[in-house]
């Protein structure tokens, strides 16, 4: 398992450890759902994410029924966590169609191990991210505002503004997202089907395979259909984020209004994305006996995305204090310093620390195939990522133009209920997506053998 | 039977009953209906047990017989109390009828203290809803302060006393007139030896000849005063400096130089409103005069005036005797005592004022303070004397008050006389001695037992609590009575709507005591002034005085008055308690107390507008505190904390300290006031109230409890100690600094002789970068406002007045401390210079409706638009709650309901209010609109007529509230306007223009007057 010592890089590191055929690939994978017991760790993981969505309940519950006011949430500062978690949870979810479309489009070979669990984890990221803008409004029963349905008031959206945008470039993603995955899903949901032993089991996943029989027909359109998709889903990974940061850029607020945002964003959440890809798969190689599919190789490649996206949001920060110097403007200037040495100035520090100067060591190539250094960069990565918006939501907005109006927020229990809460689900959908759907996709892996083969002979 | 309270149904039920089919069973139900039960309930109360309880057949048929003959009656009698059949008349053109949406403007006045202040009162359909101004009354000028604005809801606060009882139990207005004239009758045999009757400052004529009557029934009553909020200094130092208690008045406009000896004239006087107008419209620089005036404040605690003196000396409060009589030495006044040396820097303070006053002779006005003993007053009265002021500045009258009196002293006799059981009867008419008495009286254990005591009060209060009789007062808004202003033009105030809750007037009360029980108050008034005016014309006479809202002419004339000599008072100490010697350790400082400037001594307390107002320099809301200055807080080792919730607009820990004087203790926290005197505290009175209400109960700390009658308003050696606990106090804004920015201009006047376009010649007001669309065009009006920040005192007039209008909600402590609170425009201050004696600025912002308003781009759902007149406007129903708006707001006016804050259960507050403006639910963003309601009936009302709106004719509640008009409001398309001419002269000025955001608000820079002298060296 180790790497070899002649190899510290792990350059030369196999896609799929040597040794496996089509059946023992099938076997190993459709064994997680199919036939073997489910582990006690799945129990207790579960048990706890389903707890936590009780929390996210109640929380919602309290929140739809007392108002928006039990969360933190104030004048100036009237966007909080709700706001900073759905930026975080749409960044999160950017890796997967990333892994899956773009990498497919480079036929980077070394996607489809973990194409399948990072696009789970884009779904149910961005399921996560969806709750947020519901649940911050003052007047949730009325969200269904904010869409261009025929209403009979006659009145539209307005749709200068940035939110709307949002709503079409959220609810696009999560639609292509869904199709993609799905899509990607059905070969293997056919061999789900042929392998159940059990009625209900087939039925299922026989419905959910279309009819799929394996046909070279079949293989044609379906490699035709997903690499359009993927076409599609490409210039989605580029634009979701960048609308989002449309959120903060359009604003006037000093710390908000910045051109640099959209490719910052864009990089931060395909970083935060392969942290939290890192941070699933790490683990879960370990707890189902994965390594042979999901090899240091993997680790490493999405080690170096991780540092080539992290370079690029330390670039972000550099040009953003570079900028409020160089504007001579004093509102810039002052929120800076302010970001800083101003009362969260302690966030601002852990964010580079967390974001910028741990991550650098994966330069260290010994380091990038040591999965527990891994592991902790990439907790320290989803920190900082989620502290890095902390830091441009409220800390920009508690004290922008107008000194008499400056004032600070904090989270209450259920600002962070909420957060725990969404995290439960995340963990809840995760589990559930591992335990009855292939969460590597077999056929891929299959493909894999026989190019394995093909280079060794 | 859902509609209890409607007769007409009732009476329905018996007449269909009475001739139908059904007929006894119909009259079971008819004994059986809320509404029957209600009225047998207030009409008949010593019956309404029979009803409510099981009977028998006889009683049965007994009360059938009597319940057929009511059921016709209830038909004639409304449940609630009868209206009154008194005739009030309305003050613009009588309508041939009410018509429904259009209010009706009633003309009274406001007793705050004693004295009037003439108001127009808004009533919708028999409510009303609003307070503004009277233009036409002497002490108004058509302005009002906050705590007239906010007296309307005082008048419906759910938490008035509604019932009248005898010892906690309910009992009737009979039982009580009984049982006082039980009292009366063994007193009339002593000639009334032992009655005593208890007021406050009493200005009322008819109160004067019925308290006057009462003592010719009763020779050997006494007639005692006391008053929460004030100490009747002010006629002692005239009866000092003059043999009589002269009333003195100021003619500031007449002033070049003003000099104000701890006087807080611009907030707390009951001329206050018009004093604030005369002293600004001798500031209006481009406007008006060029010769500015000039304003010396000596005080100790920071004070409203003192914020807004061009040249401010902080010193101790027992500092300031000896600097008044070193200023009257200077002056010329003949003092024997040598003058002790001062400070140099004091010197060369007294030195320039000196001169300044010297210069300006009869130009000039020495104002001493209402709570600064009797020898400030009358050196003030002999330096005015010598500096030849009296009669061109400085005026005086009869006293206004009816038997001015020194409070303490009365009120000390009082309880001497309930000590020695000589007080056998007490009668207290309003006010709360229970608790404004200082503790160390124990007044509420001598009212607990004493023989026999009432009190006429709007609360059941701490008072009534220890009374036997508790009386329900009618509201101002609901009695007929007089008072008069500060200058003693008297207002006949006429209620609004009848009593709700059956309250009495002190009227009724003292005609009970005088034997005659059923006298409405309409009848006494009315009778008085009948027995005043003996012409023919009296009926027309009485008619015009309410109409008018006072009784022209009836001002007291100024007297010819001849000071006696400095000499013969200067050397007469003020009595000053001394309890032991100042100790080192723990630090022993000097304390002054004066009223809240939003509830007064407490009588405010349970007004949630008023609590929640911040208070006008340190911003708090809701709480008291220790305020000291930053060297004093430094020295005692107090510090504060800013709260990570809030922040600098919400939440600020201050450090707790115990105050000990004379062995008796409280604790409260401490607060930094940037410009307090040293080695001094100021404690804020009227908090710590026990039985206030719902709203006031429990907030804050007692200030009552240190005070003795000797240390009323100032005391020496108190102790502070540092206890190591934290209080978290509500404070919208505890930042004062500008951080460099440009939101408040400020020069001197001699910079803008110079150069009047000084304050706008920035880098950053150049032309705004063109854009290549065209602007929209405003065809027909567009509005805006001009804010001046030179005439600005920060009164916070506006503020509640904005609140009152529009529906504002009350959030609460815990609310405010997140920085929620809902005020459409705040009063922004911010200080510059030395945190000892800093320059202090106040700047009203309200929304600016930008032309391109920056909370409009980013609504998703539309909710906030723009008007075709240029009104940046907020749709409620169609607002989702993202709170984008507010984010992207750079002045941040706009205010979000994240609960559901506005009250829409609790009846009472129902017809409070404006029905005009929408009452926002929870989860809506909402803002100041320039009043649109206004605007839109200013609209209708000029299309109908088919011209124009004119200029001035409307006013937002801001505007229209502003005691020295700051805000001025219009139509800036029309190059004629008030507001078009203010907006294009040099010191007009926009807030962050830069932004480009092109705001319709602009504001005008301030300008001090300071004296060279004093500033240059």
């Amino acid at each position: 398992m180790a790497s070899k010592p002649s190899d510290p890089g792990g350059d030369t590191l196999p896609l799929l450890e040597p040794g496996h055929t089509f059946g023992s690939i099938t076997d190993k994978i459709s064994s997680i759902v199919l036939t073997g017991r489910t582990p006690l760790f799945w129990y207790i993981t579960f048990g706890v994410g389903f707890i936590l969505v009780l929390v996210l309940l109640f929380c919602i519950t309290a929140l739809v029924a007392v108002g928006v006011g039990l969360f933190g949430v104030m004048i100036p500062v009237a966007w909080g966590f709700a706001i900073v978690n759905f930026v975080w949870w749409i960044g999160i979810g950017h890796a997967g169609t990333l892994i899956s479309a773009i990498l497919l489009l480079l036929r980077q070979k070394w996607r489809q191990s973990i194409n399948r669990f990072a696009e789970a984890m884009t779904l149910f990221a961005v399921a996560c991210a969806g709750i947020f803008p519901l649940i911050h409004l003052g007047r949730p029963w009325f969200f269904y505002w904010l869409f261009p349905y025929p209403s009979t008031m006659g009145v539209q959206p307005q749709f200068r503004s940035p939110l709307v945008w949002d709503v079409f470039a959220v609810s696009t993603y999560f639609t292509v997202s869904l199709l993609f995955w799905f899509l990607g899903l059905i070969p293997d949901l056919a061999t789900l089907r042929d392998r159940a032993t059990r009625r209900m089991p087939r039925f299922i996943y026989g419905m959910l395979a279309m009819g799929w029989r394996g046909s070279a027909i079949h293989w044609h359109r379906y490699e035709m259909a997903y690499l359009l998709l993927a076409g599609l889903a490409t210039p989605l990974v580029v634009s979701v984020h960048t609308v989002v940061s449309f959120d903060f850029a359009v604003a006037l607020v000093p710390g908000w209004h910045s051109t640099i945002f959209p490719p910052y964003f864009v990089a931060g959440a395909i970083y935060s994305g392969f942290a939290m890809v890192l941070t699933i798969a790490i683990p879960l190689r370990r707890l189902y006996g994965l390594e042979d599919f999901i090899t240091l190789r993997h680790l490493k490649n999405m080690a170096i995305v991780m540092l080539a996206t992290g370079m690029i949001v330390a670039y972000g920060y550099l040009m953003e204090t570079f900028m409020a110097w160089y504007s001579g403007d004093l509102f810039e200037k002052y929120m800076m310093m302010n970001r800083m040495f101003g009362p969260y100035g302690w966030m601002y520090w852990i964010l580079i620390l967390f974001n910028i100067l741990i991550p650098q060591a994966l330069w260290i190539r010994r380091l990038q195939t040591k999965p527990w250094v891994l592991f902790l960069i990439a907790i320290a990565v989803n920190i900082g990522m989620w502290l890095e918006r902390y830091v441009i939501v409220v800390v920009s907005l508690h004290r922008d133009f107008m000194p008499s109006a400056w004032g600070m927020y904090s989270g209450t229990v259920f600002d962070y209920g909420v957060l725990v809460g969404t995290i439960g689900l995340f963990v809840a959908l995760l589990f559930l997506f591992i335990r009855l759907l292939p969460m590597i996709s077999i056929f891929e892996m299959r493909e894999l053998v026989h190019e394995e083969e093909g280079r060794s002979q | 039977m859902s509609n209890g309270m409607d007769p007409a149904g009732l009476l329905g039920i018996a007449q269909q009953s009475a001739g139908g089919r059904e007929y006894w069973r119909s009259l079971e139900e008819l004994a059986g209906t809320e509404a029957f039960k209600d009225l047998i309930g207030n009409h008949l109360p010593r019956h309404a047990a029979a009803f409510t309880s099981a009977m028998d057949r006889r009683e049965f048929l007994t009360l059938m017989g009597a319940s057929l003959a009511l059921a016709g009656i209830s038909g004639c009698l409304s449940p609630a109390p009868a209206p009154p059949d008194e005739k009030i008349v309305p003050y613009v053109n009588q309508p041939e009828a009410l018509v429904p949406g259009k209010p009706l403007y009633f003309a009274t006045a406001i007793p705050v203290e004693g004295y009037g202040r003439g108001v127009l009162v808004e009533s919708h359909m028999g409510r009303p809803t609003k307070v503004e101004g009277n233009p036409q009354h002497p002490a108004s000028l058509g302005a009002t302060d906050a705590v007239t604005q906010a007296s309307v809801l005082e008048l419906y606060d759910p938490d008035r006393s509604r019932v009248i009882t005898n010892a906690g139990r309910v009992a009737t207005w009979d039982a009580f007139f009984s049982a006082l004239n039980v009292e009366l009758e063994s007193q009339r045999v002593t000639q009334g030896a032992g009655l005593r009757i208890l007021t406050e400052t009493v200005t009322s004529p008819t109160l004067a000849a019925q308290l006057q009557e009462i003592l010719r029934i009763f020779p050997k009553a006494k007639w005692h005063q006391f008053d929460g909020g004030g100490g009747d200094y002010a006629h002692q130092g005239a009866r000092m400096a003059f043999g009589q208690p002269f009333e003195t008045l100021y003619r500031l406009e007449e002033a070049d130089v003003i000099v104000s000896l701890d006087a807080d004239f611009l907030l707390r006087s009951p001329a206050s409103l018009r004093y604030a107008r005369e002293f600004i419209n001798r500031r209006r620089i481009p406007g008006g005069s060029d010769e500015a005036n000039r304003l010396y404040m000596i005080e100790s605690t920071f004070s409203l005036t003192g914020s807004n003196a061009d040249h401010r000396l902080a010193i101790a409060p027992s500092a300031i005797p000896q600097l008044a009589r070193t200023l009257a030495a200077r002056v010329g006044v003949q003092i024997s005592a040598e003058q002790p040396a001062i400070s140099p820097a004091q010197e060369k303070w007294l030195g320039a004022l000196v001169k300044d006053l010297q210069a300006h002779r009869g130009r000039s006005a020495i104002m001493p303070g209402e709570y600064q003993p009797a020898i400030v007053h009358a050196l003030a009265h002999a330096m005015n004397d010598a500096l030849g002021n009296i009669g061109k500045t400085v005026f005086y009258t009869d006293p206004v008050a009816v038997n001015p009196t020194n409070h303490a002293e009365s009120f000390r006799e009082l309880v001497r006389d309930l000590e020695e059981n000589a007080a056998q009867v007490l009668i207290i008419l309003g006010g709360n001695p229970a608790y404004t008495a200082p503790a160390e009286l124990d007044f509420a254990g001598h009212l607990v037992t004493s023989n026999f005591n009432v009190h006429l009060s709007l609360y059941e209060d701490e008072t009534s609590a220890v009374c036997h009789w508790h009386i329900p007062q009618a509201h101002y808004l609901e009695s007929w009575s007089d008072v008069r202003a500060y200058d003693g033009t008297v207002t006949i105030m006429q209620p609004l709507i009848a009593p709700l809750y059956g309250g009495r007037t002190a009227h009724e009360i003292l005609a009970a005591v005088a034997g005659q029980a059923e006298r409405a108050s309409y009848e006494i008034v009315h009778d008085y002034w009948r027995g005043q005016n003996k012409a023919k014309n009296f009926d027309a006479a009485w008619r015009t005085a309410l109409h008018d809202g006072f009784i022209a002419g009836s001002a007291l004339s100024p007297r010819n008055v001849k000071a006696k000599p400095a000499t013969s008072f200067e050397t007469s100490e003020p009595k000053r308690a001394s309890t032991g010697a100042a100790t080192k350790n723990p630090p022993s400082l000097e304390v002054i107390y004066r009223p809240d400037p939003s509830i007064i001594d407490g009588r405010f307390a349970n007004n949630g507008w008023l609590q929640e107002l911040p208070k006008p320099l340190t911003k708090l809301t809701w709480d008291n505190a220790v305020l000291m200055s930053p060297a004093t807080a430094t020295r005692l080792g107090l510090t504060y904390r800013v709260g990570g919730t809030g922040g600098e607009h919400g939440t600020i820990y201050a450090d707790v300290v115990e105050l000990e004087y004379d062995g008796r203790r409280t604790r409260g926290p401490a607060w930094i006031v940037a410009g307090h005197a040293d080695d001094c505290v100021t404690i804020h009175l009227g908090y710590g109230r026990r039985r206030a209400g719902r709203v006031g109960t429990n907030l804050g700390f007692n200030a009552n409890i240190l005070r003795t009658l000797d240390t009323l308003w100032h005391g020496a050696s108190i102790a502070v100690r540092k206890t190591g606990a934290q209080y978290a106090l509500a404070c919208t804004q505890f930042h004062h600094l500008m951080e460099g920015r440009d939101l408040v201009r400020a020069g001197t006047i001699e910079q803008y002789r110079k150069n009047p376009k000084f304050l706008i010649e920035r880098e950053s007001e150049k032309e705004a970068p063109g854009t290549l669309y065209p602007g929209y065009k405003y065809d027909g009006y567009a509005w805006g406002m001009s804010i001046d920040v030179n005439a600005c005192i920060g009164c916070n007039a506006c503020v509640a007045a904005c609140h009152a209008e529009n529906n504002g909600p009350v959030v609460g402590k815990q609310e405010v401390l997140r920085g929620r609170e809902m005020h459409w425009i705040r009063i922004d201050r911010y200080h510059r210079g030395e945190p000892s004696n800093p320059e202090t600025y106040h700047q009203p912002v309200p929304c600016m409706q930008c032309e391109n308003a920056p909370c409009e781009l980013v609504c998703p759902v539309g909710a906030t638009t723009h008007s075709q007149d240029g009104l940046n406007d907020m749709v409620y129903n169609r607002c989702v709650g993202t709170r984008y708006c507010s984010n992207n707001c750079p002045y941040k006016v706009r205010r979000f309901n994240f609960f559901l804050y506005s009250d829409f259960k609790t009846e009472s507050l129902k017809p409070l209010r404006n029905p005009d403006v929408t009452v926002r639910s929870r989860g809506v963003m909402e803002k100041c609109t320039y009043c649109v309601q206004r605007i839109n009936q200013a609209k209708i009302a000029a299309e109908k007529e088919d011209r124009v709106v004119r200029d001035g004719e409307i006013e937002p509640a801001c505007q229209q509230a502003c005691p020295t008009r700051a805000i001025i409001f219009g139509n800036i398309n029309d190059p004629q306007s008030r507001v078009t001419q203010l907006k294009t002269q040099p010191l007009s000025y926009g807030l962050l223009t830069e932004l480009n955001t092109r705001p319709r608000t602009t504001y005008q820079a301030k300008l001090r007057n300071p004296n060279p002298e004093i500033e240059n060296g």
